[in-house]
């Protein structure tokens, strides 16, 4: 393996980890404030690619598509905190389960009775769809890195808001104790969804961001959702802090336990061998990172602080 | 407080349903089965009963975890994918017979289930509900690279497994009764499971575990134990279903098989092993239904699910604890 592949595959990491924090952010926050398993956030995430496509094609712009697409996610999310999800928060998680699940399967066949079952896919602007040279003899598309940048971005927007701002230590105070927070006048029903609103944002960014590198379809998110789940229980759950650093780590681990365990197999086996137990451990590789680090730190490693 | 007595355990439900329905609820269910195959309903109703006495296995199995245990495993599908894989692997390797296959879908099921269940349940609440999904995937990423067995396509069964040489499976009467027979007698090992005092500990520790380990039981073993037997119980309906179908494809372990069976469970009536088998059959014919109606049949059925969610509680057997409840009392 060449430096450069290497570092391609590291910047292809960390832009995984970048979306993943995406999600994963919105995850942890509903969680930790509310308590609310949303198995349906993987759903505001595919919608986000979806609703790209169509506003795109609708108004011929690529900024004002993306635009359009953010805010339709975003109402989206709304309405259904209002009508399904807020009767959900007292629920035990299993209610929570269960009717999340329903609303995958229920989005997963309405984005294919809307738009097919075949994949779709987003041609970038002229001035994003070129490669830069970051060195000798390395180029990298520029929209990944704009997708790095993005999310970088974002994660900071996020730190200062939680971190920084009254709604940020208000947030803070809800994981910690809602019930308390409730008590001491706060309106927790107008918190719960700004913090819903918030989650359901990055989610749908997140979609609107991946649509032009991947392909669009339907149950796209539920990848996504899953490895997030991995990313807030190696980070911790209701730990933004921790969901970052668990992002880009399993981001990491994923793509270059795809491109490069076939060669590292391959040094103490042969070829075909190595071939088959690469490529399966490719797969199974975050899994295995989050049965280690559950086996070490059941709470994660970013354990939030209130919780028990 | 007074001092708590036994029974205080053994009431798995939240209200513990009337004599009546507890008991003639599964006989009349098992007698109707075993005649059923005698009304001459043609072989696509008994083919559509047979997989769903093999989903209601699976879903009891599910039930004692999810609702004697209170762990809400969202992963059970791998034991169902473990199983099928077990008969898939052995059938194409030319060792397709049950002294293979039942050993080795046990045993592998067993280990999966002491390893993610060791870990698992390290974990209370949502972080097992997501390690469990995440363990599944696992074993359904595991499946889908295993080239030499078709791989995402999965594999075809040539035949279905011998019984001790003998190739009895294939009849497709035979095989029903099989079925109905590994069902009852699987049932009654979990009824007598959640009766005995491994189960009624299991039962408490959902309650309350605290107060249980300050009496010395080892909560978290048993909760271990009964995943593991839920799991390989789980694997055995694996190894019917891929007899059944005569086919494995990874989809069997796929995350929304795990979530069908919990909704199974809660279909039915959780934490009562005879729900899982009735909710199995209203999960098919709902299936079944609904495809016929339309090709995106699952924007119904999600709804569906929300809706059962959102406002009955208790299940159909609840509902009709219900109806029976007031029936007595008006």
């Amino acid at each position: 393996m060449s430096t450069t592949l290497f570092l391609v595959q590291m910047l292809n990491g960390l832009q995984l980890g970048v979306l993943l924090f995406l999600v994963a952010a919105g995850l942890t926050l509903v969680f930790g404030v509310m308590d609310f398993i949303n198995l349906a956030h993987g759903v505001q995430y595919m919608l986000g690619a979806y609703l790209a496509v169509a506003f795109i094609a609708l108004t011929g712009s690529f900024t004002l598509g993306i635009l359009a697409a953010l805010v339709a996610a975003l109402v989206i999310g709304l309405v259904l905190e209002v009508a399904i999800f807020r009767h959900l928060y007292a629920r035990d998680h299993l209610d929570q389960v269960l009717a999340t699940f329903g609303l995958i399967l229920f989005f997963n066949q309405g984005v294919k009775l809307v738009w097919g079952a075949a994949p779709l896919s987003i041609a970038l602007p002229e001035m994003l769809s070129g490669s830069v040279r970051l060195m000798d003899g390395l180029l990298y598309p520029v929209f990944r890195l704009v997708i790095i940048a993005a999310g970088l971005l974002v994660a900071l927007l996020l730190w200062f808001i939680v971190d920084r701002t009254r709604t940020g230590m208000l947030i803070r105070a809800g994981a910690s104790n809602a019930p308390m927070v409730s008590a001491l006048g706060v309106d927790i029903h107008r918190l719960f969804m700004i913090v819903f609103a918030f989650g359901t944002m990055l989610a749908g960014f997140a979609g609107v961001m991946a649509a032009p590198i991947l392909s669009v379809e339907p149950g796209m998110g539920d990848q996504v959702l899953i490895l997030a789940f991995v990313v807030i229980v190696i980070g911790g759950i209701g730990s933004i802090r921790g969901a970052f650093v668990a992002a880009l780590i399993v981001g990491l681990v994923d793509t270059l336990g795809r491109s490069f365990s076939v060669d590292l197999f391959k040094l103490f086996m042969t070829n075909a061998n190595a071939r088959a137990t690469g490529a399966s451990f490719a797969s199974m590789a975050t899994y295995i990172l989050m049965a280690a680090v559950l086996f070490f730190r059941p709470q994660g490693l970013f354990p939030a602080r209130g919780r028990t | 407080m007074s001092v708590e007595t036994p029974a205080m355990a053994a009431s798995a439900t939240p209200a513990r349903p009337s004599f009546l329905v507890r008991n003639i609820v599964p006989i009349l269910l098992f007698a109707a089965l075993a005649v059923l195959p005698f009304l001459g309903l043609g072989s696509y109703i008994t083919q559509l009963v047979t997989r769903m006495m093999i989903l209601g296995l699976a879903a009891i199995a599910l039930d004692l975890v999810l609702g004697y245990g209170g762990l809400v495993s969202f992963g059970h599908a791998a034991f169902l994918g473990i199983g099928a894989y077990a008969a898939g692997i052995l059938v194409t390797e030319n060792r397709g017979d049950v002294v293979y296959i039942l050993p080795a879908a046990l045993g592998v099921a067993a280990l999966f289930g002491a390893f993610t269940g060791y870990v698992s349940l390290r974990t209370r609440g949502v972080a097992f509900i997501m390690i469990t999904l995440a363990f599944g995937q696992m074993a359904f990423f595991l499946a889908q690279s295993l080239s030499r067995y078709g791989g995402d396509d999965g594999v075809t069964l040539y035949s279905r497994m011998s019984v001790f040489g003998a190739d009895v499976l294939s009849n497709r009467t035979v095989f029903y009764f099989v079925v109905l027979g590994v069902l009852i007698a699987l049932y009654a090992l979990c009824r007598a499971i959640v009766a005995s005092r491994f189960g009624r500990v299991l039962s408490a520790g959902r309650e309350n575990p605290v107060r249980l380990a300050s009496l010395g039981y080892d909560v978290q073993r048993v909760r271990l134990l009964a995943y593991i037997i839920s799991g390989m119980i789980t694997a055995v309906a694996g190894v019917l279903l891929a007899n059944h179908t005569e086919f494995v494809s990874p989809a069997y372990m796929s995350w929304q098989r795990s979530g069908e069976l919990i909704f199974i469970v809660i279909l039915g009536g959780i934490g009562r092993l005879d729900g899982a088998i009735i909710g199995a059959l209203v999960f098919l014919l709902l299936e079944e239904y609904l495809a016929e109606l339309t090709e995106h049949w699952k924007i119904i059925f999600g709804a569906l699910l929300v809706a059962v969610v959102l406002f009955t509680r208790g299940g159909i057997l609840g509902q009709i604890d219900k109806l029976l409840g007031r029936a007595r009392h008006g």
